[in-house]
């Protein structure tokens, strides 16, 4: 059956506090954190930018598991941030991993869900029989206008997930989608930053969507939250997350181990997909995972997983690229100085 | 750089393809198509670099050229490749971190680009190893 062959995750070392970003901007440091349940974020290097997170997950994931990388027949790199307008960062990760020329690709944008969509379309290529392995990746350097609230979570970082049917260290047993066009969250050519509609990106966007899916899923497969070891949300921060997994019936001790952005931020596309990889960081052969993507515009991508004997197997070694909770680990602390010039927030004589 | 120059290379920046003589063993790393030990008694094959290797010796750059200027200080290292070949590139760590005799492996990373609408150019950094 089609699945997860293998994973891997890049996340830069830099860091900002909440606290720093609102003593910048005169804002309730301690209201902010309260209120979105995140503490710091993510911050890439002067170096680091999608295509270079991209490529880092990618070849995290194909350490783990020695795939050939001619048999590597579609990679797709979801982001909201693709360092090129026209130019696909798919390409560059397929040279950087030796998998061209032999190979179709393209770059995916649906907000903070373009790396699950991308996981759909591998399992449809696979399961047509049309290619061996499969690429998908959700990686973002993520963008929020200075002083917005988006800037208090956007962050750095991505997934990477091989899918194919050759002995899956997790079967995807079902995946659905939800998809209406909701404006909550956009950004127009030629815009640096993303706009969104406040408040309006909860009810109507993200629960509406992570409901839909979630709920579609359940009806399809026959099953309740009791049924699945973890849960794992986009994660735009804590609250909408813990508050989804309530609606739905889930505990709260079944997305701890998937719920990063306290530490990490709101990776966009890398999101759902660095959640899920912090799961399978823990899984044993037999957990079954209930992952629900969320993107603005809108949709939400659901999948019904279970983990295999493969993942405690000969073929796959989890110990051979580092883990979620090694990549947050150890984090170099920068001010809002150096924040700024890291993202290009600096108006600088060109 | 033209883009022709920096696509020709691409495969020597991503990845680390060097070549190595399979008659005397030496690897190469920029590429040589001829051994200049065994000559033309030797075969050149391709060969990529596992991209892990030692400092051996390194300067910190405080004033660059204006491709970098504003990526100061950064660490410029020869990096001896455990295959043999030295190499000159960026190491990502504070100068104070840096050290003769250091491990380092290799990340993917953006070196330059030209200018805001020109090609980014892609390809390979070391980072501490230890």
């Amino acid at each position: 059956m089609v699945g997860i062959c293998s994973y891997g995750v890049y996340i830069p070392r830099f860091r900002i506090t909440m606290h720093e970003i609102a003593r910048v901007w005169g804002a309730d440091a301690g209201e902010i954190t309260r209120g979105l349940g995140v503490r710091e974020k993510s911050v890439p290097d002067l170096d680091e930018d999608t295509a270079t997170i991209a490529v880092e997950a990618a070849r995290a994931a194909l350490r783990r598991r020695r795939i050939a990388p001619e048999a590597i027949g579609a990679i797709y790199v979801g982001s909201e941030s693709h360092p090129y307008a026209v130019k696909p960062t798919a390409c560059t990760v397929g040279e950087a991993i030796g998998a061209t020329p032999h190979m179709t690709a393209a770059d995916y944008e649906f907000a903070c869900k373009a790396g699950t969509a991308g996981i759909q379309t591998c399992m449809g290529l696979v399961q047509s029989g049309m290619i061996t392995f499969g690429i998908a990746i959700g990686a973002d350097v993520a963008q929020g206008a200075p002083g917005d609230a988006l800037e208090y979570t956007a962050a750095a970082g991505g997934a990477a997930f091989v899918i194919g049917n050759d002995d899956p260290i997790a079967v995807i047993n079902q995946t659905c989608s939800f998809t209406t066009d909701t404006p909550d969250f956009w950004r127009r050519e030629g815009q640096s930053f993303p706009r969104h509609g406040g408040r309006f990106t909860g009810d109507p966007g993200y629960f509406r969507h992570v409901q839909g899916a979630a709920r579609m899923l359940f009806e399809r497969m026959g099953t309740t939250p009791a049924d699945y070891d973890y849960a794992v949300f986009h994660q735009p921060n804590a609250k909408f997350p813990l508050r989804a997994a309530r609606m739905l019936g889930f505990a709260e001790e079944q997305i701890l181990p998937g719920l990063v952005v306290p530490r990490l931020g709101n990776t966009y596309s890398g999101a759902s997909m660095i959640g899920l990889a912090a799961t399978l960081d823990l899984a044993k052969p037999g957990d079954r995972i209930f992952v629900t993507s969320f993107g603005s515009g809108a949709g939400s991508d659901a999948f019904d997983i279970t983990v295999t004997d493969a993942i405690a197997s000969s073929s796959f070694d989890r110990s051979a690229a580092p883990t979620v909770e090694a990549l947050l680990a150890n984090p170099v602390y920068v001010d809002y100085a150096r924040y700024a010039k890291h993202k290009g927030k600096i108006v600088m004589q060109r | 750089m033209s883009v022709s120059r920096f696509w020709r290379k691409i495969p020597q920046r991503y990845n680390l393809i060097g070549t190595q003589c399979t008659t005397c063993g030496r690897y190469f790393y920029p590429p040589r198509s001829l051994c200049p030990d065994c000559r033309r008694s030797g075969t050149i094959v391709e060969h990529q670099f596992r991209g892990e290797g030692t400092i051996v010796t390194y300067t910190v750059i405080r004033t660059a050229s204006d491709l970098f200027e504003h990526t100061t200080p950064y660490v410029l290292a020869i990096v001896r490749l455990d295959e043999g070949p030295n190499l000159t590139a960026q190491v990502v760590c504070r100068p104070e971190e840096a050290r003769i005799g250091m491990r380092v492996k290799s990340v993917f990373r953006r070196i330059a680009a030209d200018g805001e609408s020109g090609v980014i150019h892609y390809g390979t950094k070391f980072v501490p190893a230890e």
